[in-house]
């Protein structure tokens, strides 16, 4: 196991009182393994990476809970400690590659001075380096190209730049948000099909961030959907996509569009995600729940095993079935 | 008659460096054409879809139409009483200072389409029939999430009593689940009030769902348009091939998927011939250095050819 997160509970204090961001989140990821992560704005899969490396954005802390990093535990660590953690073990990859990368720097400079923080390697090993990583994530005329700044590379190969700077230390673990959400669908086949490569030829774990179903099908072995600050429901990602346990999967897949050949209505889910500050009792999505009874009012549900996976909703409770 | 007609369309947009920098460098103007002689024609009560990757064109067609921008070349004629547009963001088309009441009567009123004492009735209608409540008119677009906010620009659009909506990915940033509630009363208002829509998306998976007919847009041209069912079951351009065959896998047939390699090209220096022709399969000298015209719905030598 790479990455294990038990009991995780993030909180932002208010002046209006303390919002509770994310709620008993807990998971793990194996090597080689792509656990998706998905859920829409709001849901806490962001907040989620982002506890996991130790950057929340203050006043956000994590409350209780811990996360572990090949057993390791990392929520408490020092920030200083926390600092050589990322980038050595664990690689990020944010969905703007622009805020990701210094304008000022050529490309090769960032993945140099990347490489000689976190390996004991020479100058010239670490420009050596660079341009292998270059060719691996498959930029073109890389050694001509460790010369240029940012500006001067497309969305796509920015992206592809972002990507080898997280893998330039041999992270165990890369986190991806949203990688290919601000690229063209053409663009954004290529840039999956990269991250799939690196996690299965290097053993890294990855942990998929994104709000497309889609991206989730291709890339993932195992997802969990997120809702309201907790995971509404994680298994096997064929599981979950075609069999899902949970209502709130079943609506969200059902009001996915796919390509047809005739117009038709999509599926869809009344309401909206409830905001922090006012998540309902017991089950958070018994207010848009088609399925909802007595018990989804007044109790919480946590995830229980369902199906080869697991579902946080009472209709999966051995007392119902 | 189409309601819409487009005829050989085009516009420049003057993308040179200031006059100074010009003249000390001896750098000559600059100019980029975003849109390269599309021709369209829109029926009443239907939808077109445009699509295709960013900085296709699409979203200038879409400003073409409404008059935000003046053709370079061509002739765009409409013959509906009027048009109305709906925005991306509905953060960014929505006054945060004004009352939503206020929002959605104002084309009301700039038009004088009603008597002042009606204004009022005729917003609460509006706001119930794009599923708000009547009240909410007295709140402000911040009181509201993303797609409560897009309801506010469709009431909006339609209080202008428009025939053509253009809109401008309408849904793109929506979560999934808002996405499939505004899509679908966009449906219900089109089959309701008659409407027609010009609907411009990056979304294949959207497009296939709400569009009758379908053109898609690469580097300023439209490259094949066709009625839904054939260009999503019988794709012939090589680009709508890749487009379609880039959407993400959701049924998980497990098919395998070659990303066809290549970006769009700089649309200041676009290649020579078929736009296309660096990232095709099928190109050849031809495609090289003649470019294909819209021949029978698609733009492709190798199609008219046969050779695919």
């Amino acid at each position: 196991m790479i990455l294990e997160v038990k009991d995780l509970r993030v909180e932002f204090p208010t002046r209006r009182g303390t919002l509770v961001a994310l709620d008993s989140v807990s998971f793990h990821i194996n090597p080689g393994e792509v656990l998706g992560v998905v859920g829409e704005s709001g849901a806490g899969k962001s907040i989620t990476g982002m506890a996991v490396i130790g950057l929340l954005e203050p006043p956000g802390r994590i409350a209780g809970g811990e996360v572990r990093l090949e057993g390791r535990r990392i929520d408490n660590l020092p920030r200083e400690e926390m600092r050589k953690v990322r980038g050595r073990q664990i690689g990020v990859v944010f969905q703007d590659p622009l805020t990701s990368l210094n304008p000022l720097y050529t490309v090769g400079q960032q993945l140099v001075e990347t490489i000689l923080t976190h390996l004991p390697l020479s100058r010239t090993q670490a420009r050596e380096r660079a341009i292998s990583l270059l060719k691996e994530v498959g930029i073109p005329g890389a050694e001509a190209r460790l010369d240029h700044y940012p500006h001067q590379f497309s969305g796509g190969m920015r992206q592809r730049v972002v990507i080898a700077l997280a893998i330039a230390a041999e992270p165990k673990l890369i986190i991806a948000d949203e990688p290919t959400t601000a690229l063209d669908v053409s663009i954004q086949a290529q840039i999956i099909a990269l991250l799939k490569r690196l996690s299965a030829e290097r053993g890294t774990a990855v942990m998929l961030i994104t709000h497309d179903m889609g991206v989730i099908a291709e890339t993932s072995h195992r997802v969990a959907v997120m809702y309201a600050g907790r995971i509404a429901e994680i298994g096997p990602v064929r599981e979950v996509i075609h069999a899902p346990r949970h209502p709130y999967t079943a609506g969200l897949m059902g009001s996915i569009p796919k390509i047809s050949v005739h117009k038709q209505k999509l599926l869809q889910i009344e309401g909206a995600m409830p905001r922090l500050n006012a998540i309902p009792r017991g089950c958070a999505f018994n207010p848009r729940c088609p399925k909802r009874f007595a018990r989804c009012l007044s109790e919480r549900p946590d995830l229980m095993p369902a199906g080869a996976g697991a579902a946080a909703c009472w209709l999966h409770a051995p007392a119902h079935a | 008659m189409p309601l819409l007609t487009l005829e050989a369309v085009s516009r420049d947009f003057d993308v040179s460096r200031p006059w100074l920098n010009r003249v000390i460098e001896g750098e000559p103007r600059r100019m980029l054409r975003a849109v390269d002689q599309v021709a369209l024609e829109v029926e009443q009560g239907e939808t077109l879809a445009l699509v295709g990757e960013s900085g296709c064109g699409k979203s200038t067609v879409a400003r073409l139409i409404v008059g935000l921008y003046a053709p370079t070349e061509g002739r765009i004629e409409f013959r509906g009483r009027r048009m109305q547009m709906i925005f991306q963001d509905p953060y960014a088309s929505l006054n945060p200072r004004w009352r939503v009441k206020d929002i959605v009567a104002e084309p009301i009123t700039v038009l004088g389409l009603k008597e002042k004492r009606a204004i009022h009735e005729t917003v609460k209608g509006l706001l119930v029939q794009v599923g708000l409540s009547a009240d909410d008119g007295e709140k402000y677009p911040h009181e509201f999430s993303g797609g409560q906010r897009q309801r506010i620009s469709i009431a909006r659009a339609l209080a202008g009593e428009p025939d053509l909506l253009v809109c401008d990915e309408p849904t793109s940033a929506l979560d999934v689940s808002v996405q499939a509630q505004i899509l679908n009363l966009m449906g219900e208002l089109q089959r309701r009030l008659g409407l027609t829509y010009v609907f411009i998306s990056h979304n294949l998976a959207v497009v296939s769902q709400v569009a009758d007919r379908v053109g898609v847009m690469y580097l300023g041209r439209i490259v094949e348009l066709g009625s839904t069912s054939s260009l999503f079951s019988r794709p012939r351009h090589p680009y709508t091939r890749l487009l379609l065959d880039a959407v993400p896998d959701l049924g998980m047939t497990g098919k395998p998927r070659t990303p066809i390699g290549g970006e769009v090209p700089n649309p200041l220096d676009p290649p020579p011939g078929c736009a296309f022709h660096p990232r095709c399969p099928h190109a050849n000298e031809r495609c090289r250095r003649e470019r294909p015209a819209l021949v029978d719905h698609v733009a492709c030598h190798a199609v008219a050819e046969g050779r695919i």
